[in-house]
């Protein structure tokens, strides 16, 4: 018996420095964990203006996926510019994702105090919660939208097949790439885009413009789950002769990834994306957050906002930036989702909804 | 008895085909991993790891395996003991549900997590009311991958305790030992390499989930990604050689794991061979 105890038991003291080392580096680890959890309380009560100087507060904005780039610049400029006029030192946490996945997010309690998404529809579902008024697009200028974008083509240099339009999407052996509309924001923008087309050509008959999306749709080889992830496909995976993109999409990746493998076909018509932001009024109120998340979104429409947008391949509001960047931007004639949809809780109904239009269409 | 009864072409042929799986399977993306990361130079590698994002990813990562990992084996000893060495009503129950987060695919455990904490689920409104976050924070991550990594080290300890039966843990209770005593001196000591395949396998897990976590976390950088969702992000922002170089952080902490793993694996051997010869055989026999 004695034997058996002096081998045996080495074995657990032994285990015990892994289980020491384990929660040691737990310990480590922890007071990040904590900094960052409790950093978002860290607006303290009267966190106002006059009170900011030399405090620091942090700002949560839920995005959508392309606009990485975009806030990245922007939150650099922002926390210069709120510095300098407040003394406070601002920092803007980031999350991204595809629309509709983002807005679920904030609804189960993700707590951003600006949303910055793809489409109004995907802010309407966060307000149906309450987590800020119906009418919120009413709040800032030109719908909520200090930018905006359109669906342009991406092809491979030389334009091999020949893509000039959206009819050239439907011939036979044309292999395009969309995202899935389900998930992605960008993919329904895509979708609506060649719908608003059809309906244009064939002078508004609809069974015609259901047609040209059904035989566009059974040119995609994949649906990508977001805008993103299709943008890889086409571009690094080599899939597909033309991929429907944002605009900023495209020129970001033509820039990243070469100008000499790519290049973008402007298509006759597009439609006119405007993608929407928001505070969230109960999570601002919750965190004291107020002052700086509507300054933030402000910012976002001022000359130094409007050229960062330019910049990375939004089209500005301000007509001023604009013409500053006439080449990037050519003119397209653009439809908008009210034109030609009736606004944006009808076109989902119709078209995305569970056994709607693009389940009827859609076989994959 | 002789064991060369296969014809030495047909044994190298086995062989040499295993070691063409393992290089293809295993060795070659390993290899892709680190060239890439290493494609445009040390300081661009050494940039991409140092940045405070990728640094927090560290963090929370080695955070939630530090939680998840003993609280598992602490719940596997319990269930693994329980079922291996008592019959009661119910045990299949029980069996049953270890296995479940093996059975639901991450993404659900990861919804299930929201629809029950998340703040239009079960608990919501009861949590936001007492200012409680678990979901889109650290304690979500943490359960969803304490959810998911449950089943591996009672699904290791169960065979192994079955499989040694009773006989001695009835021996020390009849020569008088309590059950702690009998826990600590016998029934452990005998699964010990049970239970370290268990942790290690758990740990790589719990350092590795993607889709539970995925669905928990809010991709909050620098203060809800983990590793393996930070790995995606940049991969997602064309970084390539950035996101590569995140991805051999993850696989250097699966091979510091299995460093780990074997250096007790031979300083107990060393112990047990130096110490008492005689017993070691012994050992090795029961």
């Amino acid at each position: 018996m004695e034997r058996t105890k002096h081998v045996r038991q080495p074995f657990y003291t032994k285990l015990l420095p892994i289980v020491l080392a384990f929660s040691l580096a737990g310990c480590a680890g922890s007071p990040g964990g904590q900094q960052t959890q409790s950093g978002g309380e860290q607006a303290k009560p009267g966190g106002e203006q006059a009170a900011a100087a030399g405090s620091s507060v942090e700002l949560l904005n839920v995005s959508y996926d392309p606009t990485r780039e975009l806030y990245q610049d922007v939150n650099e400029h922002f926390a210069q510019y709120w510095k300098t006029k407040t003394g406070q030192t601002v920092t803007i946490k980031q999350s991204h994702g595809g629309s509709g996945k983002q807005s679920r997010s904030v609804i189960d309690g993700l707590e951003a105090d600006v949303v910055t998404l793809a489409l109004a529809y995907d802010i309407d579902a966060i307000a149906q919660y309450g987590l800020l008024p119906a009418d919120w697009q009413k709040r800032l200028p030109d719908n909520s939208s200090p930018y905006t974008s359109t669906i342009v083509f991406l092809v491979r240099k030389g334009n091999p097949k020949q893509i000039k339009d959206w009819d050239d999407l439907v011939k036979p052996g044309i292999s395009v790439i969309t995202p899935n509309p389900k998930t992605s924001g960008g993919a329904r923008w895509n979708y609506l885009a060649a719908w608003g087309y059809a309906l244009k050509k064939h002078n508004g008959d609809e069974k015609k413009a259901q047609e040209f999306v059904t035989a566009l749709l059974k040119n995609v080889p994949v649906l990508d789950s977001g805008a993103r992830g299709a943008t890889t496909t086409f571009v690094e995976r080599g899939i597909g002769d033309v991929l429907l993109a944002w605009e900023n999409e495209a020129y970001l990746a033509i820039n990243e990834l070469g100008k000499d493998k790519f290049e973008i076909v402007n298509p006759s018509v597009s439609i006119l994306a405007e993608p929407p932001v928001a505070v969230v009024d109960k999570n601002v109120d919750k965190h004291n957050t107020r002052p700086v998340a509507e300054a933030y979104l402000q910012f976002l429409y001022s000359k130094e906002g409007q050229e960062l947008a330019a910049k990375h391949y939004y089209r500005p509001r301000s007509e001023e930036v604009r013409k500053a960047h006439q080449a990037e931007f050519p003119d397209i004639e653009l439809f908008t989702i009210d034109e030609v949809f009736g606004g944006w809780e009808k076109a989902q109904k119709i078209h995305f909804a569970d056994g709607g239009v693009f389940d009827q269409i859609y076989q994959p | 008895m002789t064991n060369q009864t296969e014809p030495v072409v047909v044994r190298w042929l086995l062989i040499g085909l295993a070691l063409v799986f393992l290089g293809l399977f295993l060795i070659v993306p390993l290899i892709a991993v680190f060239s890439q990361a290493f494609r445009q130079g040390v300081d661009v590698f050494l940039q991409a790891v140092s940045d405070p994002n990728t640094l927090a990813a560290v963090k929370l990562t080695l955070l939630t395996a530090a939680i998840s990992v003993p609280l598992n084996v602490v719940f596997g000893l319990a269930a693994a003991w329980a079922i291996a060495k008592f019959s009661f009503r119910g045990k299949n129950v029980l069996l049953t549900l270890i296995d479940l987060p093996f059975a639901v695919s991450p993404v659900i455990s990861g919804l299930i997590f929201v629809l029950l904490f998340g703040s239009q689920g079960l608990f919501g409104p009861w949590l936001e009311a007492h200012n409680l976050k678990i979901i889109f924070a650290v304690p979500g991550i943490v359960l969803a991958t304490t959810f998911v990594t449950f089943p591996f080290v009672a699904r290791e300890l169960i065979p192994v305790m079955e499989a040694q039966g009773k006989d001695e843990e009835e021996a020390a209770l009849s020569l008088g030992a309590n059950g702690w005593q009998t826990f600590f001196r016998i029934t452990l000591p005998n699964v010990k390499w049970g239970l370290l395949y268990g942790v290690i396998l758990c740990n790589a897990r719990a350092m590795g989930e993607f889709g539970a976590v995925s669905v928990v976390s809010g991709h909050i950088r620098g203060q809800t990604n983990t590793l393996p969702l930070h790995v995606e992000i940049l991969y997602n922002e064309y970084n390539f050689v950035a996101a590569f170089a995140v991805a051999t952080l993850l696989a250097a902490l699966a091979l510091v794991t299995l460093v780990v793993k074997s250096v007790i694996e031979w300083k107990t051997e060393r112990h047990e061979q130096a110490g008492e010869p005689q017993f070691h055989a012994m050992g090795e026999a029961s």
